[in-house]
This record gives structure tokens, C-alpha cells and sequence, in this order.
């Protein structure tokens, strides 16, 4: 049973986009039952991805399944539609209808109430489909289309109270930065199409592996780079993804924290077999994964609202997602990827909770004493931190540490290292957002009430999972998830005590210093931040990398487009109306000739015999025939 | 002395000497006496080619024949066009023919 | 040089002359006459080239039937001083003239540079029979196609002259 499910694997992409145009085009008066069908195709697709990956696990990872139908056939272009599953695709699979079906639970009792309820569904099951679309394709070709339909859903989604000026923009702008990043994938995707022929994944390891020309290898990686650095907001286009904040939070947790930000990890590890073999690539995504690691960290220290805290933490853990792909370690840092899913969506609907409870307050100095009034949010969220910190045994010590263990065993050093700082800075943030909100001295919590069921068994679920989850890839379990989702040449680290213990005791520095300082108010915060006040404005302002984006855009791009306007007046028109005007004045003169005399017209026939007849006596009489 | 080119030539200035005038008089009457002109060196050279160059059959002159046949109805019908004008604007002079002026 | 060359020479300088007659005379009866004049010597050329048939049609249909239907049709539409009734234009003439020169050149120039192939043979001594022959014989079609031409021609310059608009 289980091994003839993964056939119709196919099924788990399509079922979403059924109820997406279900509800689109019939149920959209109806928001209940838009919902229920909704969550009734991401539970059948959560089932059947269940069923698949267990037959996956179960061969350790040796199970491969692909199957294409050929979409298009020209001469010199086949293109297919197909899925691919393997180790890597059970493993997304697991983690998208996990995550997705537990968000549209929890937005039946966040969204209540809401007048666009159905359309909402509608997205979610728009984007559902187009993410698992993408984790099952098994050629570029396939994952480009669903690459760029799940941008999107999260245009869509993030601007969806439209009737907000900030979420309007804040849509553009992660689609248009987006757009940038997409710019370099589809030009790397068509290098592959011209120097290989071919974009099925199989198909192309099998011919790279043979490929001498590594200058070209290394341009078509760091192009489809390009991607990545968009999808997953690394620097520098990560702009847009404190800004999709404005969606609304289940949002936020499903595609910005968990599914699609992973995508472009998820691309990485898919292609890898490109990047194994350019090392300058590899080199390049570490260093600009660990930059984004640290950016965002320091960034997050500094914000008030405990969404964009969230928000740049996601970046920062991305970063490190990234960073791990460098290094060589695509195991650690897909592994990494699957916990961030789980403990991150659970943060950030347990913020969501918490907004939904204080009717749409986010500022964290305005919360406080929350521990009291919503014992489950509350505790869930700190599980979720706890396991961001990397706390032993949570989930997500094993992974940080598996990436750590990659950056220093294969010589990363400095890597090594920033990622350690990084590990600090990401425990002592989130317990800082921790202290203050919930166990704060603000009285912003004393008006709250605990979410209805439908809002915390999601919760508390995901807390189980942020637990749980991370045994698999532990050396408790001899690293299986290792067998699962690995490359060819990989190289196994056997697990250093001595990293466990720094990574450990450095996550739990953070957290009594956090403590230290919000809790137990030893340093005088204000004082601080007067002392250091061009340092606190710098990171508080994020750098100030969008007013520099803005700059920028408004000096080089309306300059050009002022400079190209000015050319299209004046020159192309200018050449149009001139050709026209050219014809007028010719009109005008030759009109002349039409004086009505008829002898006048018999004296131009008659040049034209002349002229005939001068033809004839040069050229001979070959020009008449 | 006198051979085929003399007579081909003489064809030529006639014809010539019609073109000058289709083109240059004012009167219709004047204009159609040249065409007539034009129409009579043609045959010249058409009886003059069939006497030197294929003398076998008279084709030559049948081609006359039928250009003269040809040259009589045109004059019939063009100079009753122009009676026909010369009813609605009393003159023939082309001058006054503009109706087609731009 | 002997007779017959001389002869030609007299006639062509006759019908020539006749010609710039035609499109010279500011009189357009003298104009006609030197028409006529010029038949006649074209006419003469016939004979000399052995197509004694044709030049007789030639005087008869147009030094005769042609010429009187020409002086006819410059009686009816004479309106102005006799003397004056054929001018010429004022400034087109002057390139009338060019082209026409023109034209004479270069056709002159093509028949003096052609290379024209010689026959051997002579003309039928029964110009008329072969005529009738060929007439009747292979081109009879372009005979009755002619016929039919003059029978529509005339029709139509009774219409014309006539005048439409008038219902009888």
C-alpha cells in the first residue's frame, strides 16, 4: 500500500488548486464550507504525503520514484510535467502539509469574522497547491512555473486587506524583489536548457558530473543564486520580507516563516548537484548565508514589534539555512529547515495568538503579564524559543548544531564562529521579546483571554513536533534523516561533544542576559540606548538599506526613465511625426502635377518611353523581356 | 542606297514630329491630326519590314490593313467626343479641360 | 544613285514637310490640308514599296473618307477666329518639343544600331489575292473582330454626336 501511493503522489499537488478553483469560482458566497473544503483537500493531501513519505523512510531513503508526461515537444526542447520523489521530497512534503494544515486550522478562529473568509481559503489552498507543486517537480522547467505561482500566492496574500495603503505596497514589494532574484534563476535555468538539452534533474546530474568547463558551471550557479537570494530573502534582497508582515499572521507563518522562504533552500539541495562541483559557488552562498545570518540577528534586537522581531529571526535562521548549504553540509541545513518549520510557525502563531487576543496590539512594550492570562500561548511560545535557541534536547540544537559541526569540520572557521555569535544574539532576542511580553511589568496582558481551541491545539501540536522532531537527524537515532536526504560525496562528521557544549552554553548566556536585563532590570536600558545612540539608530533602522533602495531607485531608475521619456518625445516622435509631416510637404508639392491637362500626363508617359527606351539601348534587350 | 533603315528612319521623324504635337497643341482637332500622323509612320514601318525582311508573305500589310481600320473608327468616335464636349463648354481647347485639377 | 532612290527622297521630304506643316500652321484648316498632303505622300511611299493595294485604301479611306470627316468636324466646333484656332501652348511646347526630339533620337538610334536580317525573296506579284488569302485564311477572326470594331464604332459616334439625355 505504501509503495504503490507514491504513483499517485501527484494527487497531493492537485487537490489544493481543485478546492482553489472550487471556491473560487462557485463556493466563495458560502466562507464555511469554503473553508472546509479547503482543509479538507490539505488534510487528504497531508494523508496521502504521509503515506508516501513512510514508504520513502522506510527504504532508508533508497526508494526513488519519478514519472513525467511530456508537455511540449519541439525539436531541440522537451519539456515534461512530472513529480520526482525521494528522501528530500518526502521530507518537504512532510513539512508543507503539516504546517499548512495546521495554519488553515488555526485561521478558522484567526480569521473569523473576516469579510474576505473564503477568498482567504481560497489563497491558502492556491498556495498550498503551488508549494507542493514545486516540492514535487522533477525538472527546472516545472519548478520555475510553481516558483513563480507561489510568489504569487504570497502577493495575494500578503496584500490581502487591501484596503491598507502598507499592505498594498508591502505586496508590491516582495513581489517585484522577488522578481529580481527570478530574473537570475530563469536566466540560469535557460544556460541549462541550451548547453544540456535537457532540465530533468536526473537527467542533468548525470551530464554536469561529466562537464569540464567549470567557468560556465560556475556563472549558471551563481545566476541560479540569483533565486534563492530572492525567495529566501537573503542579503540584499531580504527588504521584502519584514514588510510582508502586513498579511495577516497564519500567513506569516506559513509562507514566510515554514514553506515558502524554504523554497529556495529547497532549490539549492534540489540542484546541488550543480553546486558540489563549483566550489567558488558554494563559497559564495556560505558567505552571503552567514552575513544574513548576522544582519538580521543584530537587526532583531533592536525591534519593538513582535512581529518584525519574528520576521528577522526567520531571516537570520535562513541565513544559517544558506550558510549550511556552503559549507557542504545540505543535510544539516535542510534538517534545519524542517525544524525552523515547525518551531517558527509555532512562534509565530502563538504571536498571532497573542495579537488576536489584544486586538491587533504588537508593540511588545505595550503587552506584558501575559503569562497569567494565556497560560498555553504562553508556554507553547517559550517550547518554540527554547527550541530556536537550541536548547538541548529540543529540536532545534540538533539541527544548529549539525550546521555548526559542518562550518568548523570543513574549515569555515570564521564561519564557524559568526554562526556561534549568531546562536547568542538569536537566544538572547527572542527571550528579550519573551521577558518583556509575556512576563513583563507592561499592562497590556491583563485584558487578555486565552485563544478558542481552534487556535491553540495548533499550538500545541506544533510545540509536540518542535519537541520531537529533531530526534531524527540526532546521532539518538543515528542521524536516519541523513539517509534520507543526502548527495552523492558528501562527507559524514561524526558528532563533536565539544561544539554541542559551546553552542549550549552560548544559547543559555543569551537567555540570562535577556533575563538580566529585562527581567531584572540590572542594565538601564534607556541609558544605553542614549550612549550608543548612532549604533542603536543604525540597527534599529535596519541599516538603512530601504531608504538606500529607495535612493537609488528614485535617482537611477526614474533618472534613466526621465532620460528614455525625453528620448521618446523628442526623438521617436520627433521621427514619426517627422515622416508624416515629410509626406504632407510632398503631398503639397506634388500636387502640382495634377493640373487636370491630359497632355501634361501623355508628356510623363511619354519620358517614361525615353527613359525605356534608354534601358533597352544599354542594356540590350534581355531588360525588356 | 535607299534600304530598310532609310525607310525605318523616315517612319521615326514622322513619328516624332506627332509626338511633338499630341503634346504641344491646344486643340483637340489638332491633337487627333497628329495621332493620326503617329498612326501613319507606324505603317510605314510595318510595309517597309515586310518588304525587306520577310517578303515571303505580305503580313506586313495586313497589319496595316487592320491599323488603318483601327485609326478610322478611332477618329470617327474621338471626334464625335468632341463635338459632344464642344456641345457643353463651347471650346475645344484643351486649356479649359480641368476638371480633374487638384 | 538612281531613279527610284531619287524619288523616294522627293517624297519623303514632301511628306515630312507636310507634317510640320500639320502641327505648325496656327490655322487649323491649313493644318488639315498639310494632313491631307501628307496622306497623299505616305500614300506614294506605298507604292514604292511595293504595296500597291494598300496605298489605294490608304488614299481612299484617309486622304479621302478620314480627311472630309476631320474638315467636317473643325467646321462644327470653329468658334473662334480661324487664324488663331490652333495654337500651340505657350510654355509646354518647349518641352513637347525636347521629349519629341528626344524620342525621334533614341528610337533612331535603336533602328541604326540594330542589325537587321535580310530576305531573299520578293514580294507576291498578286499583292491583293495574297491578301485576301491571308485575310480571309488564318486571320479571319481579326477580320470579323474588325468588322464588328467599325460597326460599334460607328453606333457609338452617332450616340455621341447625337447627344444622350434624349429619349426617342
Amino acid at each position: 500500500m505504501m509503495e504503490t501511493s507514491v504513483q499517485y503522489a501527484w494527487i497531493i499537488a492537485i487537490l489544493p488548486f481543485i478546492a482553489f478553483a472550487l471556491i473560487g469560482l462557485f463556493l466563495h458566497r458560502w466562507p464555511r464550507l469554503s473553508a472546509a473544503l479547503s482543509i479538507l483537500a490539505i488534510g487528504i493531501a497531508f494523508l496521502i504525503s504521509l503515506l508516501v513519505s513512510l514508504a520513502v523512510f522506510s527504504s532508508e531513503g533508497n526508494l526513488v520514484y519519478e514519472a513525467a508526461a511530456r508537455w511540449l515537444s519541439m525539436p531541440g526542447l522537451q519539456v515534461d510535467m512530472g513529480i520526482l520523489v525521494d528522501g528530500l521530497t518526502a521530507v518537504m512534503l512532510i513539512v508543507v502539509t503539516t504546517v499548512a494544515l495546521l495554519v488553515q486550522i488555526y485561521s478558522l478562529g484567526y480569521m473569523h469574522g473576516d469579510p474576505g473568509f473564503a477568498s482567504y481559503y481560497a489563497y491558502q489552498s492556491f498556495f498550498a497547491g503551488s508549494m507542493l507543486g514545486l516540492v514535487l517537480a522533477n525538472n527546472f522547467g516545472q519548478i520555475f512555473v510553481f516558483w513563480e505561482l507561489v510568489g504569487l500566492a504570497s502577493y495575494l496574500l500578503i496584500g490581502f486587506w487591501f484596503g491598507r495603503n502598507s499592505a498594498k505596497e508591502a505586496a508590491k514589494k516582495a513581489f517585484i524583489t522577488n522578481r529580481v532574484g527570478d530574473f537570475g534563476f530563469l536566466l540560469s535555468i535557460l544556460f541549462l536548457q541550451i548547453l544540456f538539452g535537457t532540465l530533468n534533474f536526473n537527467g542533468l546530474a548525470g551530464e554536469i558530473a561529466g562537464y569540464t568547463n567549470t567557468g560556465i558551471l560556475i556563472g549558471i550557479a551563481i545566476l541560479m543564486l540569483a533565486g534563492p537570494v530572492g525567495k529566501s530573502a537573503q542579503f540584499p534582497l531580504h527588504v521584502w520580507l519584514p514588510d510582508a508582515m502586513e498579511g495577516p499572521t497564519p500567513v506569516s507563518a506559513l509562507i514566510h516563516a515554514a514553506t515558502m522562504v524554504a523554497a529556495g533552500v529547497y532549490l539549492i539541495a534540489r540542484a546541488y548537484f550543480i553546486f558540489s562541483s563549483t566550489p567558488q559557488a558554494l563559497l559564495a552562498i556560505a558567505v552571503i548565508g552567514g552575513f544574513t545570518a548576522l544582519f538580521a540577528a543584530t537587526i532583531a534586537i533592536v525591534q519593538n514589534d513582535i512581529k518584525r522581531i519574528l520576521a528577522y529571526s526567520t531571516l537570520s535562521q535562513l541565513g544559517y539555512m544558506v550558510m549550511a548549504m556552503g559549507v557542504g553540509a545540505m543535510t544539516a541545513g535542510m534538517f534545519h529547515l524542517m525544524t525552523h518549520a515547525f518551531f517558527k510557525s509555532l512562534l509565530f502563531l502563538g504571536a498571532g495568538s497573542v495579537i488576536h487576543a489584544l486586538h491587533d496590539e504588537q508593540d511588545i512594550w505595550k503587552m506584558g503579564r501575559l503569562a497569567g492570562k494565556m497560560p498555553v500561548t504562553t508556554w507553547t511560545f517559550v517550547i518554540g524559543a527554547l527550541a530556536l535557541s537550541g536548547i538541548p534536547p529540543l529540536s532545534g540544537f540538533w539541527s544548529k548544531d549539525e550546521i555548526l559541526l559542518g562550518a568548523y569540520a570543513s574549515g569555515h572557521i570564521g564561519l564557524y564562529i559568526l554562526g556561534t555569535i549568531v546562536a547568542f544574539l538569536t537566544a538572547f532576542y527572542m527571550f528579550r521579546l519573551i521577558f518583556v511580553a509575556f512576563f513583563g511589568s507592561g499592562e497590556g496582558g491583563l485584558k487578555a483571554h486565552e485563544s478558542p481551541a481552534v487556535m491553540s491545539v495548533p499550538l500545541v501540536i506544533l510545540a509536540v513536533m518542535a519537541i520531537i522532531a529533531g530526534f531524527v537527524g540526532s546521532p539518538l537515532m543515528n542521524n536516519v534523516f541523513a539517509h534520507w536526504v543526502s548527495y552523492p560525496g558528501a562527507v559524514h562528521h561524526n558528532p563533536s561533544l565539544g561544539i554541542m557544549a559551546v553552542s549550549s552554553l552560548v544559547a543559555v548566556a543569551g537567555i540570562i542576559l535577556a533575563w538580566a536585563v529585562y527581567q531584572k532590570k540590572m542594565v538601564n536600558v534607556a541609558a544605553v540606548k542614549t550612549r550608543f545612540n548612532g549604533l542603536y539608530q543604525l540597527l534599529y533602522h535596519k541599516y538603512y538599506i530601504d531608504e538606500i533602495y529607495q535612493w537609488l531607485i528614485d535617482h537611477l531608475i526614474d533618472g534613466t526613465a526621465k532620460v528614455l521619456f525625453w528620448f521618446d518625445v523628442y526623438v521617436i516622435n520627433g521621427l514619426v511625426n517627422g515622416i508624416a509631416a515629410l509626406t504632407g510637404m510632398a503631398g503639397q508639392v506634388l500636387r502640382y502635377t495634377e493640373n487636370g491637362q491630359v497632355q501634361t500626363y501623355a508628356m510623363y508617359m511619354f519620358a517614361g518611353i525615353i527613359v525605356i527606351i534608354g534601358l533597352v539601348m544599354m542594356a540590350g534587350f534581355a531588360i525588356v523581356l | 542606297m535607299i534600304d530598310l533603315t532609310a525607310y525605318l528612319l523616315l517612319g521615326t521623324v514622322l513619328f516624332g514630329i506627332g509626338v511633338y504635337g499630341v503634346l504641344s497643341k491646344r486643340n483637340a482637332v489638332g491633337v487627333l491630326m497628329s495621332v493620326e500622323l503617329m498612326l501613319n509612320a507606324v505603317n510605314i514601318n510595318f510595309i517597309a519590314v515586310n518588304k525587306f525582311v520577310a517578303s515571303s508573305q505580305v503580313i506586313g500589310q495586313l497589319f496595316a490593313i487592320f491599323i488603318i481600320v483601327v485609326a478610322a473608327a478611332e477618329v470617327a468616335v474621338g471626334l464625335a467626343l468632341i463635338l459632344a464636349i464642344f456641345r457643353q463648354k463651347k471650346s475645344v481647347d484643351l486649356n479649359d479641360f480641368n476638371l480633374l485639377k487638384w | 544613285m538612281n531613279l527610284s532612290d531619287l524619288v523616294f527622297i522627293v517624297t519623303a521630304l514632301i511628306t515630312v514637310t507636310a507634317a510640320v506643316g500639320v502641327v505648325g500652321f496656327k490655322n487649323i484648316v491649313h493644318s488639315a490640308l498639310s494632313l491631307v498632303l501628307s496622306f497623299l505622300g505616305v500614300a506614294a511611299l506605298y507604292f514604292q514599296l511595293q504595296a500597291g493595294f494598300l496605298g489605294l485604301v490608304q488614299i481612299l479611306v484617309y486622304a479621302g473618307a478620314v480627311s472630309v470627316l476631320i474638315i467636317f468636324a473643325i467646321m462644327l466646333v470653329m468658334d473662334k477666329d480661324p487664324d488663331e484656332s490652333n495654337r500651340s501652348h505657350a510654355k509646354q511646347k518647349y518641352w513637347g518639343g525636347l521629349i519629341a526630339l528626344l524620342v525621334t533620337l533614341g528610337l533612331g538610334a535603336a533602328i541604326g544600331s540594330t542589325i537587321w536580317p535580310q530576305s531573299s525573296g520578293s514580294l507576291p506579284e498578286d499583292s491583293v489575292g495574297a491578301l485576301a488569302t491571308l485575310l480571309l485564311g488564318d486571320y479571319v477572326v481579326a477580320f470579323e473582330v474588325a468588322a464588328l470594331l467599325l460597326l460599334v464604332a460607328v453606333v457609338g459616334a452617332i450616340i455621341l454626336a447625337k447627344g444622350a439625355g434624349e429619349h426617342d
